[in-house]
């Protein structure tokens, strides 16, 4: 089976090739550019479902692997992969994409050429790092994905403030990379030196114990790049201007996949390489995942421009998912996944109805509106679905993500779990009030009499995110099962190597050679292998 | 009888090939009453070509030539070739400067060719009389290039800026080499490093190598011998510019880093602690200066001066992999300097009139193509994955980091970020903004056009397949170990 081994590469490629053609193709007809753009996008969600059906549900390990050597002078190889973890965040880009273009068929108009190409880098990059399993390629991959959405936002934003928010949406963003590229050499070379092969191959370093004060400094540079991201409290500032000044589809692309990146770095990168401080910091790390949760939720409450609610509901909901994840039990973490893609289609689907609005009325006040479901009844039920689900109705995806967090994280930081359920019922405060202002009640502003409901491609564009929106809400055993290997294995991993660390440092054999560790923790994972 | 010197040509040809071209130049030139500037271009294009094939053989030798003056390893070949590329871009991207300028000049192309023999014998020199000549023909070259724009004032003041304070360097180098031979007795790097190795290193020795260290820092522009930097740059003729920024630095660099890691590596504890300063120094400066610039081609020096840090960090760590990350990229920075300098010359237009930030809103509109090219320079100059800055960023910080250099790779990363804001600004600049007015069209030259399509193509496939590149700079470092 020649073709399916280089499914994830023809994945992850295949956009930049519709970059490369739209390069070559007429300016003038923004018909033909977007048609290539979302064939694009199509084919690579179509063979994405290919390795969806292709996984195999029961095995922890990688699957897909790709591997050659790309610059074997320093241990760097093209090797990519997934497994139950990365399988839905990868289902989730691909999935976005087409949407994403259909979205913005008629809402961009200006430079539709760059725009395209824009989307589909950006994809590239976003497929990229969640397949990546060389430490190399995924920095390769994180940083590339920065100018697309640099450009996004400066080229295509709100006149006001958005060569603002681009440049200051890079910078968080390089600065944190720039200090994990820092670590990630550190690493490279702590590994090497003890062992004697230089690799950046990321399942070989997993077997890499670090000692425990290495771990606590080069966790901290891992950890500044990935809570930028994400973006944890208090380094979340640019979050909330980036997502009011992009236009629509960056602001969904964004909260969408882009904040995953982050969540998906701890998850990959960051715990299973330096378990011991990782644990050892998770209490602070929940301690501000739950202001996050708190202090996104008030300030979304007082926010009057729809979007910028929205924003900061995602730094609230993102709290949730590294509460979750922090806690380190199988509930906690794979509810933690499963928020990923609940927040990447709620938030998303919100961004979207809010750009509908702002393409009829050009204003996202929320004093603007009210009574807004009298002229468009259709637009109404799809927005009451999304609220819903991003407050975590029973029944809506949002419910499942949530209880699964809460209840993995009761048993190890229950003080915390009871601050965080409470953000649930501000969520609920500050959405259903929006939404409450913005749809019901009289028509008070006369300019909204006339607002059309959404037509059929906006349909189209909706339909899709609720009907995932729904199916994890009701079943979601489709979605659990096939991670549910890979968490485990995940859990098992940090404890084991943890403990192997934890007892060759107390055993006051620190100055023992890194090569006798490795091959303790090996020992380890290959008894566990057995068993 | 008086011993007569092996004479050795064969090894010296390259230089002797961009010698004669340069002659040939200047000799045509006088009977060719207009399209001089065609005509030298050609012949130095035709040099720079035949020179390239001359220096291939250079790679598989490890010796020395008259009396161990010149030295023939595969490290002179890396540098030959480095500097016979960015002459050749620099011809490439000056006939359409000099033709917009009005400026019908056979004596540029000259004078560049003999600056590049110059380089050619610095950077093969193993004696530090040859690598002082070699510095001297380059600099006086150079000089007069940068003022060669006839009555413009910018344009002589930085040439007499830079002769002075040029002078000045060359002075300090001499004094050092002085103090050196007094102490050693010799001016050959072999018994300089003998001198070294033996354990009994006198003071003035020492002064001698801070001498050195202080004239080698006025050519690569660190600081705080940096400050001709800005005002030269700008007052040069564009391309000029861009061939100082990448031929002179590269240049200098490969003295520098042949005299200190061949000469001064037993004393290395003494000096790596001087170039950690300066390299930190001339990060955070040459980053922070830059941040405020408005006019690009100032920025662009500081950006060179930043630049010249990140190598300082390579020299500091000390070790094989430092001096190979220190030759790509001085590598990846030929290409994606003189691309961007060709993109300057470009927009700069006649007279040098759009030469501030400003004028290159727009560009993205009006020339896609082009600001496209300048993109991807910025991109590499900031050190983005797939580029060719980003692999040379990288192997410079592993370097130093192996050799336990840690904070000064935190300074670096972050320094590097910061120059992310005003790369990032001319690209805010040329997609994000628009112009007041609509500036008039620019007119491509085949020249011009075929300079950027190679130096774009180059910064992204040396970016994204550096390994046969990485592996030549590993291997032309051996014969400095």
């Amino acid at each position: 089976m020649e073709n399916v081994s280089h499914l994830l590469s023809l994945i992850t490629f295949i956009p930049l090739l519709g970059a490369v053609i739209i390069l070559f193709l007429n300016r003038e007809c923004p018909e033909t550019l977007r048609w290539v753009t979302i064939v694009c996008m199509l084919i690579d969600f179509v063979l994405s479902l290919f390795v969806y059906f292709g996984f195999d549900s029961s095995i922890a390990a990688m699957q897909f692997v790709e591997y050659y050597p790309w610059i074997p002078l320093w241990g760097i190889s093209y090797k990519v992969g997934i497994d139950g973890i990365s399988l839905l965040l990868l289902m989730l880009t691909t999935f976005l994409g087409p949407i994403v273009v259909l979205a913005c068929w008629k809402d961009i108009t200006v430079r539709v050429k760059e725009f395209m190409i824009c989307l589909l880098f950006l994809q590239v990059g976003m497929i990229g790092v969640f397949v990546s399993l060389d430490l190399f390629l995924f920095y390769v991959f994180w940083e590339i994905m920065l100018i697309p959405m640099y450009l996004l936002i400066g080229v295509w934003g709100n006149p006001a403030r958005r060569l603002y928010a681009a440049i200051k949406f890079v910078l968080y963003t390089i600065v944190g990379s720039l200090l994990m590229l820092v670590a990630i050499l550190v690493l490279y070379f702590m590994a090497g030196k003890s062992s004697g092969i230089y690799t950046f191959d990321l399942l070989k370093l997993y077997d890499f114990a670090v000692p425990v004060q290495a771990q606590f400094w080069l966790f901290l540079a891992f950890f500044l790049a990935f809570a930028i991201k994400v973006p944890m409290f208090p380094f979340h500032t640019w979050l909330p201007d980036a997502h009011t000044e992009a236009p629509t589809v960056g602001s969904v692309v964004l909260a969408a996949v882009l904040l995953k990146m982050g969540t998906y770095g701890f998850i990959r990168f960051a715990i299973p390489l330096f378990p011991n401080a990782a644990v050892d910091a998770a209490w602070w790390v929940a301690l501000l995942a739950v202001i996050g949760i708190i202090y996104g939720a008030w300030v979304a409450m007082v926010q009057a421009d729809m979007k910028r609610l929205v924003a900061f509901s995602s730094v609230s909901h993102l709290g949730f998912v590294m509460l979750g994840m922090f806690a380190l039990t199988t509930q906690g973490v794979e509810g933690s996944i499963i928020q990923m893609i609940n927040h990447g289609l709620s938030t998303g689907a919100l961004f979207l109805i809010v750009g509908m609005i702002y393409e009829r009325r050009h204003t996202r006040l929320i004093a603007e509106f009210g009574g807004l479901s009298k002229v468009m009844p259709l637009f109404a039920v799809f927005f009451m679905v999304f609220t819903l689900s991003s407050i975590g109705l029973p029944g809506l995806n949002g419910f499942i993500g949530e209880f699964l967090i809460l209840l993995g994280s009761f048993g190890k930081f229950t003080w915390y779990t009871v601050f965080a359920a409470s953000g649930v019922i501000f969520a609920a405060v500050y959405m259903l009030w929006m939404f409450q202002r913005v749809m019901f009640g009289e028509i008070t502003n006369p300019k909204n009499l006339n607002l059309k409901d959404i037509d059929f491609r906006e349909i189209a564009v909706l339909t899709p995110l609720l009907i995932f929106v729904v199916w994890i809400g009701v079943y979601p055993n489709t979605f659990l099962k096939p991670m549910e290997p890979s968490v485990k294995n995940f859990i098992q991993h940090v404890e084991k190597k943890r403990a192997a660390i934890m007892a060759m440092e107390e055993s006051g054999r620190q100055f023992l050679p890194n090569v006798e560790r490795i091959s303790l923790v090996s020992s380890v994972t290959k008894i566990r292998a057995e068993k | 009888m008086i011993p007569v010197p092996e004479v050795n040509l064969g090894g010296v040809l390259p230089a002797l090939v961009i010698g004669v071209a340069g002659l040939l130049a200047m000799l045509l030139g006088l009977f060719v009453r207009k399209g001089a500037v065609a005509v030298g271009a050609v012949i130095g294009l035709v040099g720079v070509l035949i020179a390239l094939m001359v220096n291939a053989p250079l790679r598989l030798m490890n010796t020395t030539a008259f009396s161990g003056m010149i030295a023939l390893d595969t490290y002179t070949w890396f540098f030959n070739m480095l500097i016979l590329l960015s002459v050749g871009l620099t011809i490439l991207i000056s006939m359409k400067y000099l033709v917009d300028q009005g400026l019908d000049l056979y004596e540029y192309f000259a004078i560049l060719l003999f600056s590049a023999v110059g380089m050619m014998f610095m950077v093969s020199g193993s004696h530090l009389l040859m690598i002082f000549v070699g510095l001297e023909t380059l600099s006086i070259a150079v000089y007069v290039l940068t003022g060669l724009l006839p009555g413009n004032t910018k344009s002589s003041e930085a040439s007499l800026k830079y002769l002075l304070l040029g002078a000045f360097s060359s002075g300090l180098f001499l004094y050092g080499a002085a103090l050196l031979y007094g102490a050693s007795g010799s001016l050959a790097l072999a018994g300089l490093a003998k001198y070294f190795q033996s354990g009994s290193v006198s003071l003035m020795a020492l002064v001698g190598m801070g001498l050195l260290l202080v004239g080698f820092s006025f050519k690569v522009a660190a600081v705080p011998f940096h400050m001709w930097t800005p005002d030269v740059y700008d007052g040069a003729p564009s391309p000029i510019t861009g061939f100082m920024s990448v031929g002179v630095k590269a240049a200098a660099f490969a003295a520098f880093v042949r005299v200190f890691f061949e000469c001064f590596s037993s004393a290395q504890v003494t000096w790596a602690h001087i170039i950690w300063v300066l390299a930190v120094l001339t990060m955070i400066l040459g980053n922070l200066a830059a941040i405020v610039q408005t006019n690009i081609k100032r920025m662009l020096a500081y950006s060179s001066i930043a630049h010249a840090g990140y190598i300082l960090v390579g020299m500091a760590a000390g070790t094989p992999s430092g001096a190979a990350g220190i030759l790509y990229y001085l590598l990846a920075y030929i290409f994606t300097n003189l691309g961007a300098f060709a993109v300057v010359t470009m927009v700069g237009r006649r007279g040098e009139a759009n030469i501030n930030l400003d004028d290159y809103r727009g560009l993205g509109k009006a020339h896609p193509a082009l600001a496209l090219a300048m993109s991807i320079f910025l991109f590499s100059l900031a050190g983005i994955p797939p580029t060719a800055g980003f692999i040379g960023k990288f192997t410079i910080f592993s370097a130093a980091i192996n050799a336990g250099y840690i904070w000064l790779v935190i300074i670096g990363v972050l320094t590097s970020a910061a120059s992310v804001f005003y790369y990032f600004r001319v690209i805010m600049k040329m997609y994000m903004e628009a112009p007041d007015a609509e500036p008039e069209s620019l007119q491509f030259s085949p020249s011009m056009a075929f300079a950027l399509s190679i130096t774009v193509m180059v910064v992204l496939y040396i970016g994204i397949f550096p390994t046969t590149y990485l592996n030549l700079a590993t291997e032309s470092v051996k014969t400095l170990f």
